[in-house]
């Protein structure tokens, strides 16, 4: 079997409401391969959050095979293979940094996985909010909170993580911060990473390719490789390479 | 407690200063004694403007009594009010626990059936709608003179508020928190105790804390009907003997009853919630 984490075959999403039917993704055929981090770029309304939400099994396509981890989405979530990141932290408001991290441990059998999950407190350290383990939710800047988010994804190990503009409400400065780290997080732990924004710094600095979707319906437009080496540092946006690959994926933006 | 740096904190960034701080906290002691003090002296503002009006316009007692009268009333007859209070007290309380506790179990439900919901809220609705003092006849009617009609009539309007907020607090959980415990496979009733619960309980207290003073009228409304003990029978009781100092009293006693029982609700909420940040007090 290949080691493909997410294996789309000409997947279609259509949602039918009482203004009638809406096709958020029209025949989408996508392989990323397990380790891979894929950034995900597209106008608004195209279809990116629904891509997530389909292989995370959170909705069905209505057409078409995707195949998840070697699995059906199904079967690769109730596994524990998959982390999700929101734009919105989501964190428990009710719960300690700790804790917090703790969840999935707690809910839907996270104790039959015992053994092969993370150390909440190592991951804390991992997103660098060692010290923090007693503190409360409001009590967090948003950066800080998005560092939970990450960290509490990554309890379980999944192989492969999905996370929906999750630097997306935070300042500039932030944003930097946190997309070195997360590429770090991703070298130490080589999960799968499919990541949605709609910065094209952050798409070509972070991701060995970039999906380009197109609206209307959503589709895939272009796979745009990014052959820049790891380790990034942040400087690597003021090369000649960088400027030119994010002209060139304006361009393709133009296009979707 | 050591103040933690702002946004972009690095870990363990516990900068102590301990002269902010200082500071800090004279300003909100300050802020604290301000806002207790400022309506006390209100208070004794208005009872003294109370007196003299009184005093000065000789007033009879039987249309109004004077502060002092009342307050001499409040010592002289300590023992019947306190008497009275207790039969008010066990009903405002009996009613308020059972009240509450029926109001959440059918939140409970509302919440795990929608078809219970849609068959039975209307109905709840429409009961609310009519007026305790209408309710109240009809309950003494049917359950007698005891302490049965007084705790229903508590537990009744204690019922619709709890019941409409709890109901809110267990659904309006923030989506993406759903989206994930559906990610972690968590079951319904994982969702239900981890989530809805702990995401109802400011909603709930918010209910609880108008359920606390409004027990207490619901006791003593129902106890104008038909019943010789209590505040709600001492109210009746001086209006017709026209001895104002001891309608004031009674109400009085009353009203710092209220305001008793909301104080414990406040104070067991801050024990209960203290994950939500709270305001000066
Ligand atoms: N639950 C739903 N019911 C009905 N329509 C939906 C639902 N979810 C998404 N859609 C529709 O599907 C399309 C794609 O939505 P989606 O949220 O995936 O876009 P997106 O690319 O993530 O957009 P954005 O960048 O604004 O987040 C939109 O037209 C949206 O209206
Ligand atoms: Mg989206």
């Amino acid at each position: 079997m290949t080691a493909l984490a997410v294996a789309c075959d000409r997947v279609d999403v259509r949602f039918t409401t009482e203004r009638g039917t809406v096709t958020a993704l029209h025949e989408v055929s996508l392989d990323v391969e397990d380790g891979a981090f894929l950034t995900m770029l597209g106008p608004s309304g195209c279809g990116k959050s629904t891509l997530l939400r389909v292989v995370a099994d959170l909705i069905e396509p209505s057409k078409g095979a995707l195949r998840v981890l070697g699995r059906s989405p199904r079967e690769a979530r109730s596994k524990r293979e998959i982390g999700f990141v929101f734009q919105d932290s989501a964190l428990l408001a009710w719960r300690s940094v700790l804790a917090n991290v703790e969840l999935p441990l707690e809910v839907g059998g996270g104790a039959s996985i015992a053994g092969h999950t993370a150390s909440p407190r190592e991951l804390l350290e991992l997103v660098g909010l060692k010290g923090w383990e007693d503190a409360y939710p409001h009590e967090l800047s948003g950066g800080m909170r998005q560092r939970v988010a990450i960290a509490r994804a990554l309890v379980t190990r999944p192989r492969l993580l999905l996370m929906d503009e999750p630097f997306g409400a935070l300042d500039e400065i932030t944003r930097d911060r946190l997309n070195e780290e997360l590429l770090r997080v991703w070298e130490q732990t080589r999960t799968t990473i499919l990541f949605v924004t709609h910065s094209l710094y952050e798409a070509a600095f972070l991701g060995q390719k970039v999906l380009m979707l197109a609206a209307n319906p959503g589709r895939v437009r272009e796979i745009v490789p990014i052959d820049l080496p790891y380790p990034r540092r942040l400087a690597l946006r003021e090369t000649p390479e960088f400027v030119r690959l994010v002209a060139r994926l304006r361009a393709v933006l133009e296009t979707c | 407690m050591a103040t933690r740096s702002s946004a972009l904190a690095r870990p363990t960034a516990f900068v102590a200063d301990a002269e902010a701080d200082a500071r800090f906290t004279a300003r909100k002691n300050r802020l604290m004694w301000r806002r207790r003090l400022l309506p006390l002296a209100a208070a004794i503002l208005l009872i003294a403007l109370w007196q003299f009006t009184v005093v000065f316009f000789e007033i009879r007692p039987f249309i109004a009594p004077s502060p002092l009268a009342v307050a001499y009333t409040l010592v002289d007859r300590f023992g019947i009010l306190m008497q009275n209070l207790l039969p008010t007290a066990i009903e405002a309380f009996l009613g308020f626990l059972i009240g509450n506790f029926a109001a959440i179990a059918l939140a409970t439900a509302f919440v795990h059936n929608k078809t219970v919901e849609e068959a039975f809220f209307p109905i709840v609705v429409l009961i609310n709608t009519i007026p305790v003092v209408a309710k109240a006849p009809i309950l003494v009617l049917l359950m007698g003179n005891g302490i049965e009609p007084k705790v229903a009539i508590a537990a009744l309007i204690c019922f619709f508020p709890t019941l409409v907020n709890m109901t809110r607090g267990l659904t309006a959980v923030n989506p993406q928190a759903l989206e994930l415990m559906r990610v972690l496979s968590a079951s319904d009733r994982e969702i239900f105790w981890k989530l809805r619960v702990y995401n109802s309980l400011p909603y709930l207290f918010s209910a609880l804390k108008i359920a606390a003073s409004t027990s207490v009228i619901g006791a003593i409304v129902a106890e104008w009907i038909g019943t010789t003990t209590g505040i709600g029978a001492l109210i009746i009781e001086a209006t017709y003997k026209f001895d104002s100092p001891m309608l004031y009293a009674t109400v009085f006693v009353g009203a710092s009853f209220s305001v008793a029982f909301f104080f414990l609700i406040t104070v067991i909420e801050r024990l209960v919630v203290k994950w939500e940040p709270q305001a000066v007090h």
